[in-house]
């Protein structure tokens, strides 16, 4: 009975190894290893996993593929619904989404779909990749502002309805926070996010990097001047929060986008690259989300001891379950149930410590979840030399400020419909930009529609 | 080459010129593993496409953008970026007129150029204190004085000019009976800070550019925060300009050293590749 086999584990790095190094922690599963993992699937006739895929992915079906051993065809399956499915197999917080709900973890442990996935896609990348038809060009261009998981989706369903894309990009190198936030040894550059964005050039999208969009040229410039029928806006949320409590300006007080870029899109990292990065003895990295995961096990391979502090319990830690995992077996330190008061400096403006009050589980509030109130009295000090913040992000103004008729909501949240029309008729938007910080899955999801959504407008 | 270690390039971006203003400064990268370097606008040709940038050598990023032979190119140049001097803002004929007081520190002076000029094309008064270690590091004399009703050149040393500090000029303009409606400083973090304390009790408006650190220069990772007002502010985005009674100096001054003392750590395992 197939059933019967456990999960098949996945190989990955020794942890004692890889807290040194910037390799990618999760080998991913070879070909045999696939072929039984796949053998555990139901292929269920009201498969639950599919429901909570937030892109509806046809899981049985690619499965079915999989242990048929045909990988072309399962990766023709994904392709159907997901465009970065190398991405989303590595970085989607499977245990709340498919996996979460997929019938074996009733009593047993979930199939691994994402792992399934990767290795589609990574299978697919080294064998040629999907074959994708194209329509015949149409004539009209639609600019795409964000080179993100949203952007680059966006641009990829619009060249392959025919339109000529141009995606423009602020930074250096395209990929949003798939190349400047999450780390090297969760998401490999060269191997997985590179050849993602070739395949989008290989459509015939212009990616034009270096072009901030509301300052080198503005969304109204992109419509009236430079001839673009249509505009989205995939900018992402990258405007870093601070706590506001005493000495957050000290040396030595980072948020993680600083940390987190300097490492991964600057690759301090890497001794040939010019840009500096600050390693401490100590540092403590609040929060407890992927990006205080990542920016946590990347100053741990830098050579710091880490403490992640968190205020509220192990149960509510919105990282991915596999990074609180893999941080744990790294040797990261977790204090729960703790929150920063102020960050102690020395006499020459450095931090040397950081003051916290330990903290309760108070009432359940109106989301159910129960909020953390401080216990008088427990003030205590854990000595640091730097301090990372990983509190959260919201969306960049620049865009908003600087376009007629886009309208924004509380924490600068673009205003957008379900399938991406902004306040402003031919502009349209999507990603983290829309929703505040989410998942690449929902990014590339709302830019998909959005490519939809923006092909119908232009035919209407 | 304006000095031994101050040059000056002419780089061809249409669309940057075309969208330029006073007051913004551009990042470049002069080679594929290099720094995000933030560099002022210090002139724009939008019939070129060209915009003008000076640049300092004072370490290993600097020193390659001024190694650069004519006709090479940055691997990225990214612009115009940051807000505008806040004067950009007002109407024509509200700047005729009125009296402007810049003070330029060393490199300083580059970022001043654009705002004289602006302003002096409008008919505003400007004077200009511009102040230099010596004779030979003053740069950009011609053009500055060009664009100004008053060039007054200070050295420490006395070679050339008033000797002495900035401050010691500015203080002996105001003793001499001038009056200004609004001043600029622009310069090195420390000049900067004096400057504010010399014009602090006058009722003079000042402005200040704050270079402080930065590496997207896009609002993104928070490195270039100043408090100003209390309140903790983008430099990149929200500046670089400020009303300089309000900023905290020396926690800029603080913070624009921090890679400093660790770059000066022998031991620093990443040092990453400065020659010295
Ligand atoms: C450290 C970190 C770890 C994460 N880990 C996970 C994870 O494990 N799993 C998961 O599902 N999600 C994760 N996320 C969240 C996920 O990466 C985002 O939800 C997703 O990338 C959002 O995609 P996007 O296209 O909306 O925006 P982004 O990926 O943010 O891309 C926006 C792009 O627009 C560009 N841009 C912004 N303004 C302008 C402008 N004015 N002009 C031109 N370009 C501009 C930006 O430079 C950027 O490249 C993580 C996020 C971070 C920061
Ligand atoms: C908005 C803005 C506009 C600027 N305009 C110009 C300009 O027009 N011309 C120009 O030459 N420079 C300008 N600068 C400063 C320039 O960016 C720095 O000199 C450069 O980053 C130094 O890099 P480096 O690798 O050569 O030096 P590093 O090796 O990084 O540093 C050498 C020394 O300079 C200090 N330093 C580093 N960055 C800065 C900084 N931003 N300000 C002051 N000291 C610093 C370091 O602490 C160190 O002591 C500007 C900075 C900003 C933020
Ligand atoms: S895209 Fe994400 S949620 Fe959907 S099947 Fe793949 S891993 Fe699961
Ligand atoms: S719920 Fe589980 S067993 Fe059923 S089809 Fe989905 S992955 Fe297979
Ligand atoms: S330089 Fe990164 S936010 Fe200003």
């Amino acid at each position: 009975m197939a059933e019967k086999i456990g999960r098949v584990p996945v190989r990955e790095q020794d942890p004692k190894v890889r807290a040194h190094n910037f390799e990618e922690v999760c080998y991913g599963y070879d070909e045999q290893e696939a072929l039984l993992e796949a053998s555990r699937c139901l292929n269920c006739r009201n498969p639950r996993c599919v429901q909570q895929c937030p892109v509806g992915i046809s899981i049985p079906e690619f499965i079915a593929q999989v242990r048929g051993g045909d990988f072309t065809a399962a990766a023709g399956v994904i392709a159907r619904d997901s465009s970065l499915p190398a991405v989303c197999g590595r970085v989607c917080p499977q245990e709340t989404q498919c996996e979460g709900s997929c019938i074996l973890g009733v009593k047993g442990e979930p199939v691994a779909i994402g792992k399934l996935e990767r290795f589609v896609a990574d299978w697919s990348r080294a064998h040629g990749g999907v074959k994708v038809e194209k329509a015949p060009a149409n004539g009209r261009k639609v600019a795409v502002v964000g080179s993100g998981p949203s952007g680059l989706a966006c641009a990829s369903d619009l060249a392959r309805m025919g339109y000529d894309v141009t995606i423009f990009e602020v930074l250096h190198k395209a990929g949003g926070v798939l190349q400047y936030g999450i780390p090297e040894f969760r998401l490999p550059k060269e191997a997985v996010v590179e050849p993602e964005i070739d395949a989008v050039k290989a459509l015939g999208v212009k990616i034009e990097t270096n072009v901030v969009v509301g300052r080198t040229l503005t969304v109204d410039e992109l419509l009236d001047r430079e001839g673009f029928s249509a505009v989205f806006v995939g900018s992402g949320a990258g405007l870093p929060r601070f706590m506001g409590i005493p000495g957050e300006n000290l040396c030595g007080v980072f948020s993680a986008n600083e940390y987190l870029t300097r490492s991964n899109l600057m690759r301090a990292f890497d001794p040939e690259s010019d840009t500096p990065i600050f390693i401490g003895k100590r540092i403590a990295v609040v929060g407890g989300g992927n990006v205080a995961m990542d920016a946590a096990r990347t100053a741990l391979r830098l050579g710091s001891e880490v403490t992640i502090v968190y205020r509220r319990t192990e149960k509510e830690l919105p990282a991915r379950a596999e990074e609180v995992h893999h941080a744990l077996e790294e040797g990261i330190v977790f204090r729960m149930l703790t929150n920063p008061v102020e960050v102690l400096g020395d006499e020459k403006g450095w931090v040397r410590g950081l003051r916290c009050i330990r903290m309760e589980l108070g009432e359940p509030d109106a989301s159910g979840r129960r909020s953390p109130v401080p216990v008088e009295g427990s003030e205590f000090e854990i000595p640091v030399d730097g301090v990372i913040m990983a509190l959260g992000t919201s969306p960049n103004p620049l865009i908003a400020s600087t376009t007629n008729g886009l309208e924004t909501e509380r924490h600068g949240c673009l205003v957008a419909s379900e399938d991406g029309a902004t306040t402003r008729p031919g502009v349209f938007a999507g990603g983290d930009a829309v929703t505040g910080a989410a998942t690449v899955i929902l990014a590339m999801g709302a830019g998909r529609r959005a490519a939809k959504a923006i092909d119908e407008y232009l035919k209407g | 080459m304006l000095t031994p270690s101050i040059c000056l390039m002419d780089v061809v971006a249409p669309r940057i010129a075309a969208a330029a203003l006073p007051g913004q400064f551009l990042i470049v990268r002069a080679r594929p593993q290099g720094e995000r370097i933030p560099l002022t606008i210090c002139d724009f040709d939008r019939s070129k496409g060209i915009v003008t940038i000076v640049t300092q050598e004072v370490g290993a990023s600097s020193r390659m953008i001024c190694s650069l032979e004519e006709g090479e190119s940055f691997t990225d140049v990214v612009g115009p970026l940051g807000r505008p001097s806040a004067f950009v803002e007002k109407p024509d004929s509200e700047l005729s007129g009125r009296r402007f007081l810049f003070v330029a520190g060393g490199l300083g002076t580059a970022p001043v150029y654009p705002q004289a000029k602006y302003l002096h094309e409008r008919g505003a008064h400007v004077d200009i204190v511009l102040g230099a270690k010596t004779s030979s590091l003053v740069i950009l004399r011609g053009q500055m004085s060009e664009v100004c009703d008053n060039l007054y050149i200070c050295t420490d040393d006395g070679s050339e000019g008033f000797a002495g500090l900035v401050t010691g000029k500015v203080q002996e303009l105001l003793a001499a009976g001038e009056h200004y409606d609004q001043a600029v400083a622009i310069g090195p973090m420390i000049m900067m800070k004096f400057v504010t304390l010399t014009l602090k009790d006058t009722g003079i408006p000042l402005d200040v550019s704050l270079n402080t650190l930065m590496v997207d220069g896009t609002g993104m990772c928070g490195c270039c925060r100043v408090t100003v007002g209390g309140r903790v502010r983008f430099a990149c985005v929200e500046g670089p300009e400020f009303n300089a009674y309000e900023v905290d100096f020396d926690e800029a001054l603080r913070r624009g050293a921090m890679y400093r003392t660790q770059e000066q750590e022998a031991d620093h395992k990443f040092k990453i590749g400065r020659d010295s």
